[in-house]
């Protein structure tokens, strides 16, 4: 049994990782261009949580849902930068952090004013109301192996722009050194618009993903930008391949510590100890890794800028 | 040599010149005319402001000085409640015991987050003063025997045998303002201090700080440390107006509450924290009467805060100063 | 003079003179944040309490201070500051979550004010810390936990996986289920603050083959753990019986993810009595939406206040006359009976509860059969008060 359980919770693991890189590649590219903290990416991934349930709710196409979500977390990044994030490109990241923690506020009592308070429904549809029957007498639902599908495939690609064409090797170069690719004659600004675009389409299609999964209300992207700042901080700044890195590590020692950790820690201390001591660490486990991966790399697993120098 | 120009003026900036003195004197008035004309809840505001001011205050010694971006500064403020609420929960109620007991945690705490946190930069710091923020949020969570997340009421306020009752309203306000006035004249003398300059050096230049032969590091951390400790004191003093604590007062929230109300006051010149405080605190206090829907103007101020005015409220008072 | 308006509080009221006869009473709750929802439907349900007593609470002319605690204890602290001392309520109603109730309790009971909560219920404040100036008008928060423990105890379940948030009222939460129920716990397992991936819990489930799951779990992990327990094929092999998850707060956004599930309640939409079917036809055509148990309790909380301060004659300054109207206070509760305990907390006939359907079709909550009748909580022993 315990084999198929490991198994499970791995996949597990895997599932939560590949929906976090989804939000945090465009993260971590959108700082390492412009070195630019946008906390108002969070409400992106909200945007295409909402815009996909409410499209599946008229509609009942789960397909136009997850279509049109990429769609308005696009706009709506792009209408950020436009309003927002454009004036702040040259500011420190104390005023960016500012700026776009009031974007957050804003943002989501909007959403709360216009949706309510209460969360959206956001079914599946019955075509993905079953379960991958598992040797061992586990299952994982079907859903879950999408969003794990889905994901990589993205990343896939997302990797194959990034190292297989001279555009990808722009972004690239843009976020080792910026000043450089501006001297020679890249417009960083418009490509910086490219990579926000992207990565605000990126989280939206992650929102559309997560909706059926969680509860689609307002706030919901808090708990995930959180999440994804310790994911590309632990990656390395600047990295995709850090942010994949790092989204797995967090994924895992989220979800194997919330698994594991208070059994292990009842072979140790007495159960009730075990279950006061057990979901705390299980709770800090991230926040551990990230100290830790800082501790003994301070610039993170991937780090780009040290190796340019 | 840019840097070299720039230093008088800022140092001038930093022991907050002819304003400081009038913010003292304004928020002196305000309270007495509070107790005298607009009753007791506006005295409790007022006592609320200063009490956030003294942590903002201790957050821009770091942030405004050192130029160290610390996004867990609520949980120095959180040691400092918990200690006073455990200590009073075993009834342990002296506040010769319970202070001393709360500030020594703090600074201990800050010691040993601030230690580990200095080996990192920039973002990097930033985001492992949250992480060992909300370990120690989640740790507060799991205090069953403290109330958990349910937090713990402190049934009597700390006691200090009769020298001053806290449980007095109007003395409670008059020690915090004693309290957050001589905590900015430390921290401003510290600042103009050759301390403050080595960490403004390095602030600019660590490099060149270090060069020149000082332990940058060790200066930050004894930054920190005095820094976690006020923030601490803080927490002592909030506890002691709610009569309650629990680990909200650590969120990750409350660290981003701080940070902006040291941004919006005007980075680095000590009483621009205290304004920023007080202009957060009464702004919710403003915008929460008029609409449950309050955020929707507070999220687009803070935003106009940071693109049109540079430097805060402190910046926009220099400003005038210098039309005048 | 003052005894003279007391003594001819009729004719006072009559011609509204004096300024002492005007009720003032503080609502708060949480508006902003993730229990915003909760906080909606305590409001609209006092509210529409309040417009079918004419706006005036025991006849008198009410003032109502609508409060936001922001779900942060020291703003709730500031804002019932604000109450007591600015607007110098009389009562303070309202309060969903526990913490917030903890964090105000002091406060008010040491200033005069009356306390009426009309949901939260810490077990401190149940027992040995409960006042005669606090009353509440819906239960202690261990009662619906241990009603879901006899359930699953008379249900014949042998082997009960527990979930619950790492906090205290969870951890509160599970003792209360246990106290009834004696079967087996094979785990028992404490989730992060706020979780909203339950998938490393569901497969620990899956890998125990319990006979049933008890989730406490509120808000919006509530609404996740349910949906993901669905997707994983579960719901219709491993019965999740559930407190403060599945409601009408919730319903609607699970849709059919939640059905079948079990949960428990001392009240439900479709209770036959006119009090109630007047409280929900009046609710639905006001807001347009199914009543909560929050609103439930909000709306008795408004009756409650109307009965106490009639039975004292509407005399706001004698406190201790108040407190024994209140005591006394009778009146068609949308439960269908009105009884307080000696802790000043209502004892309530539990049923279990279901998604259903209402007359007219509209989803909703329904009752079930009766799990426990007149079940005063455990803690009122503790609690020194006796009249």
């Amino acid at each position: 049994m315990e084999p198929t359980l490991l198994v499970v919770q791995f996949l597990n693991g895997i599932q939560l990782g590949t929906l976090l890189f989804l939000v945090a590649s465009g993260l971590t590219l959108v700082f390492g261009i412009l070195d630019v903290i946008n906390l108002a990416h969070g409400v992106v991934y909200m945007v295409g949580a909402y815009a996909a349930a409410s499209t599946f709710v008229r509609s009942g196409s789960l397909a136009l849902a997850i279509a049109i979500a990429p769609v308005a977390a696009l706009l709506v990044g792009l209408l950020l930068d436009r309003l927002v994030l454009r004036f702040l490109y040259d500011r420190n990241h104390l005023d960016q952090v500012l700026a776009t923690f009031g974007v957050i506020l804003f943002v989501d009592e909007a959403v709360r004013a216009i949706f309510g308070p209460a969360a959206l429904p956001y079914p599946l549809p019955p075509a993905f109301e079953w379960s991958l029957e598992l040797p061992g007498g586990a299952t994982y639902p079907a859903w879950r192996l999408v969003i794990i599908v889905s994901g990589l495939v993205l990343a896939a690609i997302l990797f194959g722009i990034l190292h297989r064409t001279r555009a990808g090797m722009v972004v690239r170069a843009a976020a080792t050194d910026p000043g450089m690719l501006a001297m020679l004659g890249v417009d960083i600004r418009r490509l910086f618009l490219v990579v926000l675009g992207a990565g605000s389409a990126l989280a939206g299609f992650a929102g559309a993903l997560a909706g059926p999964i969680v509860a689609v209300q307002p706030g919901m992207g808090d708990s995930v930008l959180i999440l994804s700042f310790v994911v590309i901080v632990t990656g390395g700044l600047g990295s995709v391949q850090g942010a994949l890195l790092g989204s797995f590590l967090v994924g895992l020692a989220d979800t194997l510590g919330r698994s594991f950790l208070t059994d292990l820690l009842r072979l140790l201390l007495p159960p009730a100890a075990a279950n006061e001591v057990g979901p705390a660490l299980a709770s800090m486990a991230i926040y551990l890794v990230m100290a830790i991966v800082l501790l003994i790399r301070p610039q993170g697993l991937v780090s780009l800028r040290r190796a340019a120098r | 040599m840019r840097a070299a120009t720039r230093a008088p003026v800022s140092v001038r900036k930093l022991e907050g010149g002819s304003v400081a003195p009038l913010v003292f004197v304004a928020l002196a008035l305000a309270v007495l005319g509070a107790d005298l004309w607009a009753g007791p809840y506006y005295v409790k505001l007022l006592t609320r402001a200063m009490i956030v001011a003294l942590a903002a205050l201790a957050l821009d010694l770091l942030v405004g000085l050192a130029g160290l971006v610390s996004l867990g500064h609520a949980a120095f403020v959180g040691i400092g409640a918990y200690a006073v609420g455990i200590l009073a929960e075993h009834g342990i109620t002296s506040g010769w015991i319970q202070w001393p007991v709360a500030l020594v945690a703090s600074a201990a705490a800050a010691a040993v987050i601030g230690a580990l946190s200095l080996r990192t930069r920039g973002v990097h710091f930033i985001m492992i003063t949250l992480a060992f923020a909300q370990m120690l949020y989640f740790a507060a969570n799991s205090l069953s025997r403290y109330g958990g997340d349910d937090g713990l009421t402190i049934w009597n306020r700390s006691d200090f045998g009769g020298i001053v009752s806290l449980a007095d309203r109007r003395t409670f306000a008059w020690l915090c303002f004693v309290l957050l006035l001589s905590v900015y004249v430390a921290l401003a003398r510290l600042s103009a201090s050759r301390f403050g300059r080595v960490l403004r050096g390095a602030k600019d230049n660590e490099r060149r700080m270090a060069a020149l032969g000082f332990a940058v590091t060790r200066f930050r951390l004894v930054a920190f440390v005095i820094s976690g400790t006020v923030a601490g004191l803080a927490g002592v003093l909030l506890a002691n107006l709610t009569e309650f604590v629990a680990p909200a007062y650590m969120s990750w929230h409350r660290s981003g509450e701080l940070l902006a109300m040291v941004v919006l006051g005007g980075m680095g010149s000590l009483y621009g924290a205290i304004l920023g405080a007080f202009a957060f605190v009464l702004l919710e206090e403003l915008l929460s009467r008029f609409t449950t829907h309050w955020a929707l103007l507070f999220g687009p101020f803070l935003v106009l805060v940071v693109l049109v005015g540079r430097g805060g409220i402190a910046g926009l008072l220099a400003r005038l100063g210098r039309i005048r | 003079m003052r005894l003279a308006i007391g003594m001819l509080t009729a004719t006072a009221l009559l011609v509204g003179t004096a300024q002492a006869q005007e009720l003032r009473v503080g609502f708060m709750a949480t508006f902003t944040g993730p229990g915003a929802n909760l906080g909606q439907h305590l409001r609209d349900g006092f509210l529409l309490g309040l417009d079918h007593l004419g706006g005036k609470l025991g006849g008198l002319d009410t003032r109502l201070f609508i409060a936001d605690d922001q779900l942060k204890p020291d703003v709730a602290r500031q804002e019932v500051d604000k109450l007591l001392e600015k607007e110098k309520v009389h009562f303070v109603v309202g309060v969903v979550f526990s913490n917030i109730l903890l964090a105000i309790y002091k406060p008010v009971i040491e200033s005069g004010a009356f306390l009426i909560s009309a949901n939260a219920g810490p077990s401190q404040i149940a027992g040995a810390q409960c006042s005669e100036r606090f009353f509440s008008t819906s239960w202690q928060n261990d009662q619906t936990h241990s009603a879901l423990g006899k359930y699953a105890q008379e249900k014949g379940y042998k082997r009960v996986f527990l979930l619950a948030p790492n906090y205290q009222a969870g951890k509160d939460g599970l003792t209360g289920f246990k106290r009834y129920y004696k079967g087996t716990v094979v785990d028992e397992v404490y989730t992060q603050l706020g979780a909203v991936d339950f998938s490393a819990e569901i497969a620990k489930i899956q890998a125990a083959k319990p006979d049933a799951v008890y989730a406490f779990m509120p808000g919006g992990p509530g609404i996740a753990l349910v949906k993901q327990y669905f997707q994983a094929g579960l719901t219709k092999q491993i019965p999740l019986l559930s407190a403060f998850t599945v409601d009408d707060t919730s319903l609607p956004a699970l849709g059919s993810a939640a059905e079948g599930l079990i949960s428990a309640s001392q009240w439900a939409a479709d209770f036959d009595n006119p009090a109630n079917r007047r409280f929900v036809a009046d609710f639905r055509a006001k807001y347009g939406y199914v009543p909560s148990y929050f609103a439930a309790q909000a709306y008795d909380a408004a009756q409650f206040l109307d009965a106490g301060i009639k039975g004292a004659g509407g005399r706001l300054d004698d406190k201790a006359a108040l407190r024994d109207a209140l005591r006394r206070a009778q009146f068609p509760s949308v439960k269908g009976k009105w009884k307080l305990n000696t802790n000043h907390i209502p004892i309530n006939d539990f049923y279990y509860v279901t998604p259903g359907k209402l007359a007219d079709g509209t989803p909703a909550m329904v009752k079930g059969e009766l799990v426990f009748a007149d079940y005063g909580d455990e803690y009122a022993k503790d609690c020194p008060m006796r009249w």
